[in-house]
């Protein structure tokens, strides 16, 4: 048959003077990415060169009532950074990020490891709910979380006030801000760990056996081999995992949103996403909620920069 | 099982010094060792289990009574088991027009998600052009840009034109937020298909388009499917752009239908049992596709960290 014909005449062809790909290239490739750049250029191009117009203007009472928006300088970003409550909102969100992304890998990481030592069966067991967890949409999730947590009839508050806390019982989680930002930071570790553990575990994995082994055989403790050989091993892995953690903590409007709905002061547990909501949908001070848009947008970039220039290696080989 | 197995274990750097095999014996497993195995186990079994029980909850609270869920004493296991809960929300008239815009918003966002992250993926793969690199870099970045950094400056270009709780805009914003993951995602698979082959396939006088339908694109199946499953991942769970595009109830997609559901039951107290068969079902398909495409996605995250 003829399986040997094609690469033999693939050769001859790249052989030629004047191979067919070659008179394309020019044309071709713009023609391609021409219609995704279009798709781009409209649903996210336009808006942020929108947003970066009305983020000089400022919206008052007269724009509410049809007047034309009125060029105000940089007040919007100067807003941005002295006003009490945008800073609140910045600090807090900033807080968070942190917290739950370093709890996040913290936690992922651990799993990771301790999926190298246990019985076969339980690692399996422990794949198959992490991924469920992490399989589960942001609303669902949150949605059971909320149940959980509810003061009247929620498992959580029935099994404090069984371990021994009785004030517990009939406990407002989402009426504080600070009890509120915990039952946030629960929920968003639990759909956020699953991911860094599956993607260290799979890092742990390329860690070669013959390495450990000879370790081993050299003397060195399950500690040491831990420290002085896994780790700077999986460290690329780590801090990817943790960069993307920044990144997608930083964007929780969702998780915050819905559990707001829960009854908290709306005000006291704003994150960036659900303060510029605040501010445009609200109470339709475009200007200032562009302004914010434009500062997450800048941070995220800045966020991401490291990773990008990571995966960019890795394309280039 | 004995305790102790010998092994021949050859340690590369002295086999490569000598040109001779290592014979070493493994390490012996003694009883404290298997003692600290069983505590790690028992220790991942807990994990699990904290991990799995909001899954189970949600599915358990579903097929409750809301009577039954209203009881000081939780019950763990399915006693009163019923589909009353189902056909509450089957009966209650905005669940289906809502799984009729999810599905519609889904459908068109995944049709154009493939055609142009396709586009996208065959040109940074195929060809090496001018400006090249700095597309990858520009996808890339708008890859981790959050909605919520555009979603006002989307809302008033969507209430300026009339937009605003139509199947398209929505639409138009997924498909944009969702192509550069799976221009990302396709490169991949595309540049797994050797061009030589095609040409091939040309060569032996097959037309360039007849060439391309009968070798390049069943060969890219794999990877169509895995972006396809993603893309209908992302619209079908997306939520933030939902809120600010579809504010009328009656352009409800099934999160935001799941929320208004929610909260207008709060006032007589949440009906707890129906909003969590309202999340099962919101759920199931996405759990189902999703282990399709769990590997996939986690490399495309990782590429340049985990080498495969």
């Amino acid at each position: 048959m003829s399986t040997a014909a094609p690469p033999l005449t693939a050769l001859e062809a790249s052989r030629q003077p004047q191979p067919i790909r070659k008179r394309r290239r020019p044309i071709a490739p713009y023609l391609l990415i021409g219609a995704p750049i279009v798709v781009l250029l409209l649903g996210m191009g336009y808006p942020l060169f929108r947003q970066i117009v009305t983020s000089f203007q400022g919206f008052g009472l007269a724009q509410q009532f049809g007047a034309d928006a009125e060029w105000v300088g940089l007040d919007n970003y100067v807003n941005v950074f002295t006003t009490p409550e945008a800073l609140a909102v910045l600090w807090r969100s900033l807080a968070f990020m942190l917290v739950t992304s370093f709890l996040i890998v913290g936690i992922g990481l651990g799993i990771a490891l301790l999926m190298r030592v246990v019985h076969g069966w339980v690692k399996v067991f422990l794949q198959v709910t992490l991924l469920l967890a992490w399989a589960t949409p942001v609303i669902a999730s949150v949605t059971v979380f909320r149940w959980l947590f509810d003061w009247n009839n929620g498992v959580v508050n029935w099994l404090l006030v069984r371990l021994g806390f009785d004030g517990m019982a009939g406990f407002a989680w989402f009426s504080t801000p600070f009890t509120f930002f915990v039952v946030a930071a629960v929920v968003i570790v639990w759909m956020g760990v699953p991911f860094v553990a599956m993607s260290l575990f799979a890092g742990l994995t390329q860690v070669p056996d013959e390495i450990l082994e000879a370790a081993r055989i050299d003397g060195a403790s399950s500690t040491q081999i831990l420290w002085r050989i896994i780790m700077p091993l999986v460290k690329p892995v780590l801090s990817i995992v943790l960069l993307l953690q920044f990144i997608w903590n930083l964007r929780v409007f969702a998780q915050i949103r819905l559990l707001q709905d829960g009854g908290a002061p709306v005000t006291d547990t704003n994150l960036l996403g659900n303060f510029i909501f605040q501010l445009g949908i609200g109470r339709q001070d475009f200007g200032g909620a562009a302004a914010v848009s434009l500062v997450v947008l800048l941070l995220t970039i800045v966020i991401s920069a490291p990773y990008v220039r990571s995966i960019m290696k890795g394309d280039s080989k | 099982m004995s305790a102790v197995t010998p092994d021949i274990i050859v340690d590369p750097n002295v086999a490569k010094a000598t040109g001779l095999p290592v014979v070493r014996e493994r390490a012996k497993i003694t009883p404290r060792k298997r003692a600290t195995k069983w505590a790690f186990s028992l220790l991942g079994l807990i994990v699990a289990l904290i991990w799995a029980f909001p899954v189970y909850w949600m599915v358990l609270s579903a097929f409750t009574p809301n009577a039954q869920l209203r009881t000081t004493t939780p019950q763990f296991l399915p006693v009163h088991a019923t589909w009353r809960n189902f056909e509450a929300i089957f009966q209650e008239g905005s669940f289906w027009p809502a799984l009729r815009m999810s599905l519609a918003i889904t459908g068109v966002t995944l049709v154009a998600v493939l055609l142009f992250a396709f586009l996208g993926a065959l040109a940074i793969s195929r060809f090496r052009f001018k400006g090249r690199k700095s597309f990858i870099l520009a996808v890339l970045f708008i890859q981790m840009l959050p909605a919520e950094g555009l979603f006002i400056a989307q809302y008033r270009m969507l209430a300026s034109t009339g937009m605003l709780n139509r199947v398209w805009g929505v639409s138009l914003f997924y498909t944009a937020a969702i192509i550069p993951f799976t221009i990302w995602m396709l490169r991949g698979f595309v540049a797994g298909v050797p061009a030589e082959l095609e040409e091939a396939a040309m060569v032996d006088g097959l037309s360039r388009t007849r060439a391309f339908f009968k070798i390049t694109l069943p060969l890219l199946m794999p990877g169509l499917i895995a972006s396809g499953v993603f893309a209908f991942l992302q619209a079908w769970n997306e939520f933030t752009i939902a809120l600010v595009a579809l504010p009328a109830n009656s352009a409800n997609t099934l999160p935001l239908w799941l929320r208004t559901f929610m909260t207008a039951s709060v006032a007589r107290g949440v009906d707890w049992a129906q909003v969590m068969a309202a999340s099962t079902l919101i759920a199931i398909p996405v759990i189902i596709f999703f282990l399709f495409v769990q590997g996939r996605m986690t490399s495309g995250l990782v590429s340049g960290a985990v080498k495969g």
